[in-house]
């Protein structure tokens, strides 16, 4: 509480929007039923995170949350969503695995009244200052001190984290490529082996990749909207 | 002079307290990603707080590398998603059942 006191007026004015942003957009990343107002929400969150950033002086990171979280990373969700055609709304109301959500409420009411008890009454300020190098150091701006860290104190972790991103990408690759020709399993499954329906007979099993769900399509008319999904 | 730093790991760790509860609450996997992202961001957060009351960049550093590790966790996990659809029709969680002993 004297810390906030001790605060200027203008801080304590941005921190309390922030957090009032970053958690309203959390909640409503949780209780969306749409997948796509969860990512908005998500970028709500994003953004408010990044001022909390900038309030600390933390302004490269903030630049780099607000270009690779809410320019790249939720635009890649947005893209899939859309994609995969899945935003439709959901129904939050139905609850296949009884009592999950009671439990899952307590368990997060749990770990975050651990996490509080634990940062109220441990000595969490610990350990030597300065260990990678000064935050404040001399006059040089935080993107200067970060650089220079990354590129001599954790030049190794980068380089491990270029061979990641080289790893992801081809793994992504791989794993949206469509399968080739000589496959008969990896073809699109219709959406009536999913239902437990009958699969029609005439079925091309190894027909081309992209007519493969749209011959299945007539067939599979009067059926769910799983169906719908698929044709979309 | 900011506020202190007890405000926010507070927030943070409310932050972390709803992204559990999505990952454990919702069912659809694309849902359950962003949940993930948001307990990254609250991790992000107590590390700029930690870096700025040690003075030490090492926090900056380490949220530099949670965002990469982030972009390349999201990459492959969006790739995932879009083969279990294309086989499935479906990204909620309970539909995966097919590795049921």
């Amino acid at each position: 509480m004297n810390a906030l006191v001790a605060a200027t007026i203008p801080d304590a004015v941005t921190f309390a929007v922030c957090a009032v942003v970053v958690l309203s957009g959390g909640i409503g990343v949780v209780t969306s039923r749409n997948p796509v107002h969860a990512a908005l929400s998500l970028v709500m969150t994003l953004f408010g995170v990044a001022v909390l950033f900038i309030e600390q002086h933390a302004y490269f990171l903030a630049a780099v949350q607000v270009i690779v979280y809410a320019g790249a990373i939720v635009v890649l969700f947005l893209f899939v969503i859309m994609f995969l055609g899945v935003d439709r709304e959901e129904d939050l109301r139905a609850e296949p695995l009884r009592g999950q959500r009671p439990l899952a409420l307590v368990l997060g009411a749990i770990s975050l009244a651990g996490v509080l008890a634990l940062s109220a009454t441990a000595n969490w300020v610990t350990g030597a200052h300065k260990v990678a190098g000064g935050l404040t150091a001399g006059h040089h701006t935080d993107t200067f001190l970060l650089g220079k860290s990354i590129f001599t104190t954790y030049l190794w972790a980068f380089e491990i984290t270029a061979a990641l991103l080289v790893i992801a990408v081809v793994g992504a690759v791989v794993l949206a490529r469509r399968p080739s020709s000589t496959r008969d399993e990896g073809s699109p499954t219709p959406a009536t082996e999913r239902d437990g329906g009958p699969v029609p007979a005439g079925e091309p099993a190894a027909a081309p990749n992209e007519p493969a769900a749209v011959p299945n399509e007539p067939a599979a008319a009067p059926g769910s909207h799983e169906k719908v999904e698929v044709a979309r | 002079m900011s506020i202190g730093p007890a405000w926010y790991l507070g927030l943070a760790a409310v932050l972390f307290a709803l992204g559990a509860i999505g990952v454990m609450v919702r069912r659809n996997v694309l849902v359950m990603f962003m949940c993930i992202e948001l307990m990254l961001n609250a991790a992000n957060l107590t590390f700029v707080t930690f870096s700025r009351v040690l003075g030490d960049v090492g926090g900056q550093s380490l949220v530099f590398f949670v965002l990469v590790v982030a972009a390349a966790e999201v990459v492959v996990g969006l790739g995932v998603v879009v083969a279990i659809f294309r086989r499935r029709a479906s990204t909620t969680a309970d539909d995966l059942h097919e590795m049921l002993g």
